[in-house]
């Protein structure tokens, strides 16, 4: 089997910043493995400005920041990139199986950081009752739909939940001329940033409901309303607090969780709660010369801090590399 | 009059509040840098965006270019930029800030690509 000193996966802002700090603390073998076709991750969906104020002290939106990394990835060749490349199996001896179009193929790692990130939370998550028609998407599902593939999935819809990503899709599909009719978060204030209350609610005058809850959705083949209801400081239904939005499209915006499945299959504990890996420090793992960083590490809040982070993963993989050379 | 506003600048969403005189601001508090006067006073005498959004490829190897205006745009005209710029069929391979549309609703605004699109389909 070829052997390769490190090996990272996933081509997000993590992946990208851990193989340029691996690369700048002295590797000079890294395999860098994307599942699409471009590096870059989610940021090519997150077309928004607001990224890159931490990192590079300029605002930037998502393309643009992962293309600062991309490029010095390209004018790096000591980085090769393998694109389009799945990873489906990984062992405790840190050797990988992944698929390319027409390949399946096994390599092993000296050393590996895992750079998977996060995925949405779902509907069943959160226990909204109702039928399953058509018309419920993912925040972030809604955000490749109309960024990625140009097309809008509705056009009166209501966002469950409050994080960034929920509220930024509220602007969104306003200004690709949808109506959006309320967003509705369970507790008592905003899951995300200030700002995006302000500048993807406040500024088109969309309602928000804090203390409520999207208790049932209805419609036979596509979504055609909501229940909503007020909640206690419990969590608890108030009865008699309920009302009714008509709506063809619901957005599910509650949260993300780390992606971890590899390293589970590696023999790696993760916590049940959080799916995060369990580790004492950041970035490393119970499996020597295995790190873990970004947002399948801890979810985030902002890129630049992933990038930040997943640094010292590259530095740390350098250092175990050295050590046991 | 004293207004509140939140300050969206970075993400840590100073809480401002701005002293307002016939419509003009006479004091800025609660920022934690200078980017804070600067917004609250543009928020209330003239309250700008940047505006970003995608555009529709044609025989490119993506389907939508994302795009934003090169500086802020008046707010009241976010919903008419998005008309003029859907109006865009990007054709040929741009790079991260090729100008894409010269001059948005005639406000000397450039509209800019903020991704490369090298490669045709």
């Amino acid at each position: 089997m070829v052997e390769r000193d490190l090996v990272i996966v996933g081509g997000g802002p993590a992946g990208m910043a851990a193989a340029l700090a691996a690369h700048e603390a002295g590797i000079t073998d890294i395999l860098l493995f994307e599942r699409d076709q471009h590096l870059g991750g989610i940021l090519n969906q997150c077309v928004h400005t607001g990224f890159g104020l931490g990192y590079f002290h300029e605002v930037l939106t998502g393309p643009e920041y992962a293309d600062r990394f991309a490029k010095k990835i390209r004018e790096t060749p000591e980085i090769e990139v393998s694109l389009k490349s799945f990873v489906v199996h990984l062992t405790r001896d840190k050797e990988l199986t992944f698929l390319k179009p027409g390949l399946l193929e096994r390599v092993k790692a000296r050393a590996l950081i895992m750079a998977t990130g996060c995925r949405e939370r779902t509907r069943e998550m959160v226990h909204i009752a109702g039928t399953r028609p058509a018309g419920i998407f993912s925040a972030g599902l809604a955000q490749k739909l109309i960024n990625i593939e140009g097309l809008l999935p509705g056009r009166r819809v209501v966002i469950v939940g409050s994080g960034d990503i929920g509220l930024i899709m509220a602007r969104r599909f306003f200004l690709e001329g949808a109506e959006v009719k309320a967003v509705i978060e369970i507790r008592k204030e905003s899951r995300g940033l200030l700002r995006n209350i302000v500048q993807c609610l406040d500024d088109f005058n969309t309602p928000f409901y804090t203390s409520h809850k999207v208790a049932k959705i209805y419609g036979r083949d596509r979504v055609e309303k909501v229940k909503v209801v007020k909640v206690d400081d419990r969590l608890n239904e108030i009865p008699g607090e309920a009302f009714e939005i008509e709506c063809d499209t619901v957005l599910i915006s509650v949260g993300l969780i780390p992606e971890n499945e590899l390293i589970e299959m590696a023999g790696l504990a993760i916590d049940k709660k959080t799916n995060r890996p369990v580790s004492a420090e950041l970035n490393k793992t119970a499996i020597d010369g295995l790190f873990v960083c970004g947002n399948a590490f801890q979810v985030y809040d902002i890129a630049d801090s992933v990038s930040r982070d997943s640094e010292i993963a590259g530095r740390l993989a350098a250092e175990y590399l050295r050590g046991v050379s | 009059m004293i207004k509140k506003l939140i300050c969206i600048e970075c993400p840590k969403g100073c809480v401002l509040s701005v002293e307002t005189e016939e419509g003009k601001v006479i004091a800025v508090s609660g920022n934690e840098c200078p980017k804070g006067a600067r917004y609250a006073t543009s928020e209330i005498e003239n309250p700008l965006r940047v505006l970003t959004t995608t555009v529709l490829a044609r025989g490119l190897c993506v389907k939508m270019v994302p795009v934003k205006t090169d500086r802020p745009i008046p707010k009241d005209s976010l919903s008419e930029a998005m008309t003029a710029i859907k109006r865009i069929r990007l054709q040929k391979s741009v790079r991260v800030g090729e100008v894409v549309l010269e001059d948005l609703l005639g406000l000397g605004i450039r509209v800019i690509a903020t991704r490369d699109v090298l490669s045709e389909e």
